[in-house]
């Protein structure tokens, strides 16, 4: 037993904190919304080049064969910095898709590209209503009437859903796929399927657990910057506990999200429990912190200007993204009301159970 | 990352649950609370710990201990929940001086108080609070004089857990009459039925003694019974308070244990229940997951050399709010029969859960009230200027 990240772990987690600290800060969300682009090109070229797209395919496939514990560090420093490049969902959910669905030269074809960090892959998901950053994918992964669809886009017409984070761009598709765009039926790739549901919702607790933090490390710059009655606002005790409770909540989604990743297994119910119990704890966390830091910072909290707002709208947006609380909470029921409980089971598998 | 048992660990959880499943009473134990008889029958129990080296595994062979590492004893306290083994009586003995004397003591001061209470001959109170120095704890007032190698106790110390029936106590006391607040106090311990110590017991919330005051007439003890150096009984006083908010006083089984029993409740009253409680419920089974992750994550960090900070005052916040959370829901659960006392004809088993709802509400309180805690997490996790 031992629940600590290897050093090789936390180096690829630095590398991408730094890349993002020195290139997504707030002032360069900005830039972007104001120009209106899809992506910052000059960004996400930095991030192709750390070659994580393939962090999560296997080896045979030509990716890195890496596991979701590799990967969910550098997920929560997306979610810290608020990118608006679709890092975390192309390497952590739609290229292992593909890699586990491809079985066709023209799919092969365009892992391989997505390997190489050419083209992005988006996913609609049953679980999600809208797909997200279809315009800028390269291929796109759809399930209807029962046949999952490998999309590219001359094949299929895309309508813009506004969201109300100005960096998450969302599409439905406005027809019917081509039928020979149809790579599988949707019950041979069912557990490909599950696996990134599974690994959506865990990456989304991830982002929202560094969203949490990030609303409270600013709430607390402003708290100690700001004055009134002569003193810095975050000496009083009425600033400091909401920010302490906010806190507490990072604190105890933390480790869940951290052991989803390191137990993850969609074909167990308890490794499904856990996962989906990081997708609320995280939730919950991100929501309390910034609902929080919007109150800390008054009337500045409530203002364009600051950037406070760009992390509350990500969290909306992600605590419902792959699952919400309701889908997430029968998920832990089943769990709860099938199998062994008590204080030996925290790492149970439902094999040793059998 | 391995978040599975090794063959050692799981080997070593066989054996403690053999040894629980022969030894633990098959009938609760009294309260330790509510009578000598059951403070006693609590003693007996932790003496036969002893006889099985299991009053303290973590500790040094020559303690009383195994000498075993954090993830053993985490093993060590599911299996003790698991199999309802008795409340420690001599819990701020075990989890609170122990650990502190083991990084203050002298090597004469360990070898004359560990193995004792590893063994249960001396059960352990704390005597820190003053009726004007709680919260504000740096503000206590007893005094030990120094005279030749003895000091000499004077004051009165109240809230003390465990006084009404233990043998020794432990307590902050100010060595430096000269000395403000922090500087010039000292840890000293005292047996409760020397000469010049009178106590007065405090009937609890539930009726029950668990705590009562103390009165300190001029007590001599020996110099021998200060803990480290005069004058730095803050910061040892600190440590130990770290322990009790950190990974020792509160471990996550007792809370898996209790969530266990919450479905189990909502199993047997599923049809009475609405979506609202069956939320509830879940949200106790993920709290008492996450808390216990949370322990984990903590004790591989520390096996690896790393330390406890102000992060453990987020666990007393956390623990203590899901204790009573998972008890109301409970009560929410019996509905109209949750106000019934144990002695009610009509009560059942089922209401040991209003016992534990009343104990839950004092979990905010003790060890250092929540809102002194979220000073400290604000303070010293996130920086923010002191008031």
């Amino acid at each position: 037993m031992d629940f600590r990240f290897t050093d090789e772990q936390q180096m690829m987690a630095d590398a991408v904190r730094s890349l993002l600290g020195d290139h997504c800060q707030p002032a360069d969300l900005r830039r972007l919304m104001e120009n209106g682009e899809p992506r910052d090109q000059a960004r996400w070229q930095q991030i192709v080049e750390l070659g994580l797209q393939g962090v999560l395919v296997p080896e045979e496939s030509g990716g890195l064969g890496l596991g979701e514990a590799d990967f969910i560090l550098v997920a929560e420093a997306c979610g810290y910095a608020g990118l608006p490049e679709p890092l975390v969902e192309n390497a952590g959910v739609a290229l292992p898709l593909l890699a586990g669905v491809a079985r066709d030269p023209r799919a092969e074809r365009l892992l391989e590209s997505a390997l190489e960090g050419a083209i992005t892959v988006a996913v609609k998901h049953p679980q999600n209503p809208f797909i997200a950053d279809a315009d800028t994918a390269g291929a796109i992964l759809t399930v209807s009437g029962g046949e999952l669809y490998l999309c590219e886009p001359n094949d299929i017409e895309l309508e813009r859903q506004e969201s109300i984070d100005p960096f998450r761009r969302l599409y439905s598709l406005a027809d019917r796929p081509c039928p020979v765009a149809a790579i599988a039926n949707v019950s041979d790739v069912a557990g490909d399927l599950g696996r990134a549901l599974n690994r959506g919702a865990l990456f989304a607790s991830a982002q929202l657990l560094g969203i949490a933090q990030r609303a409270v490390d600013l709430a607390v710059a402003y708290a100690k910057e700001r004055s009134q009655f002569g003193k810095p606002i975050g000496s009083y005790q009425a600033i400091k506990h909401l920010l302490a409770e906010a806190q507490v909540r990072i604190e105890f989604a933390r480790p869940v999200v951290y052991a989803a990743a390191g137990g993850f297994d969609s074909t167990d119910i308890h490794s499904r429990a856990r996962i989906s119990h990081a997708k609320i704890a995280a939730s919950m966390a991100a929501d309390l912190a910034c609902r929080t830091a919007v109150q800390v910072h008054g009337a500045m909290g409530y203002s364009w200007e600051v950037d406070v707002h760009f992390f509350l709208k990500r969290a909306l947006a992600l605590a419902t993204w792959w699952g919400d609380e309701r889908f997430h909470r029968e998920r832990v029921a089943e769990r709860v009301l099938s199998q062994p409980l008590g204080a030996e089971h925290a790492f149970a598998r439902e094999a040793n159970n059998a | 990352m391995d978040l599975t048992y090794s063959p050692d660990e799981e080997a070593f959880r066989a054996e403690v649950r053999g040894w629980m499943e022969a030894n633990v009473p098959s009938s609760p134990l009294p309260s330790f609370d509510a009578s000598r008889e059951g403070f006693e029958a609590h003693r007996d129990w932790e003496r036969k710990l002893a006889e099985g080296r299991w009053g303290m595994v973590t500790w040094p062979r020559e303690y009383g201990g195994r000498g075993l590492d954090l993830m053993r004893w985490l093993i060590f306290e599911e299996e003790y929940w698991r199999a309802g083994a008795p409340l420690r009586v001599n819990q701020n003995g075990i989890f609170l001086l122990g650990p502190t004397l083991m990084e203050f003591g002298t090597a004469e001061q360990k070898a004359r108080f560990l193995p004792k209470m590893a063994s249960g001959d001396e059960i352990w109170a704390q005597a820190w609070s003053e009726p004007q120095a709680g919260s504000d704890l740096a503000s206590v007032r007893a005094s030990a004089r120094r005279d030749g190698d003895h000091y000499v106790l004077t004051g009165h110390k109240i809230w003390s857990s465990r006084a009404v029936f233990a043998d020794w106590a432990f307590g902050l006391f100010r060595t430096d009459p000269a000395s403000e607040r922090h500087k010039g106090l000292s840890l000293i311990f005292f047996p409760l039925d020397a000469p010049g110590v009178r106590l007065q017991p405090i009937a609890q919330i539930d009726g029950e003694t668990g705590f009562a005051e103390i009165f300190l007439e001029e007590a001599r003890v020996p110099v021998f019974n200060r803990l480290g150096d005069e004058g730095q009984g803050w910061k040892i006083c600190m440590a130990t308070a770290g322990f009790e908010r950190g990974l020792m006083l509160r471990s996550p089984a007792r809370f898996q244990m209790a969530a266990k029993r919450l479905v189990e409740l909502y199993h047997a009253h599923e049809d009475e229940c609405g979506m609202e409680t069956r939320a509830a419920v879940m949200r106790s089974f993920m709290d008492a997951e996450a808390y216990t992750l949370s322990i984990y994550q903590t004790a591989s960090r520390l096996m690896a050399g790393g330390t406890i900070g102000a992060e453990a005052s987020t666990n007393k916040i956390f623990w203590s709010e899901m204790d009573i959370a998972l008890h109301r829901t409970a009560l929410s659960i019996l509905g109209a029969r949750a106000e019934l006392v144990k002695t009610a004809p009509a009560a059942s088993n089922e209401s040991r859960w209003l016992d534990g709802y009343f104990f839950s509400l004092a979990g905010p309180i003790y060890a250092g009230s929540n809102e002194i805690q979220k000073n400290i997490i604000a303070e010293r996790m996130l920086g923010l200027p002191r008031g």
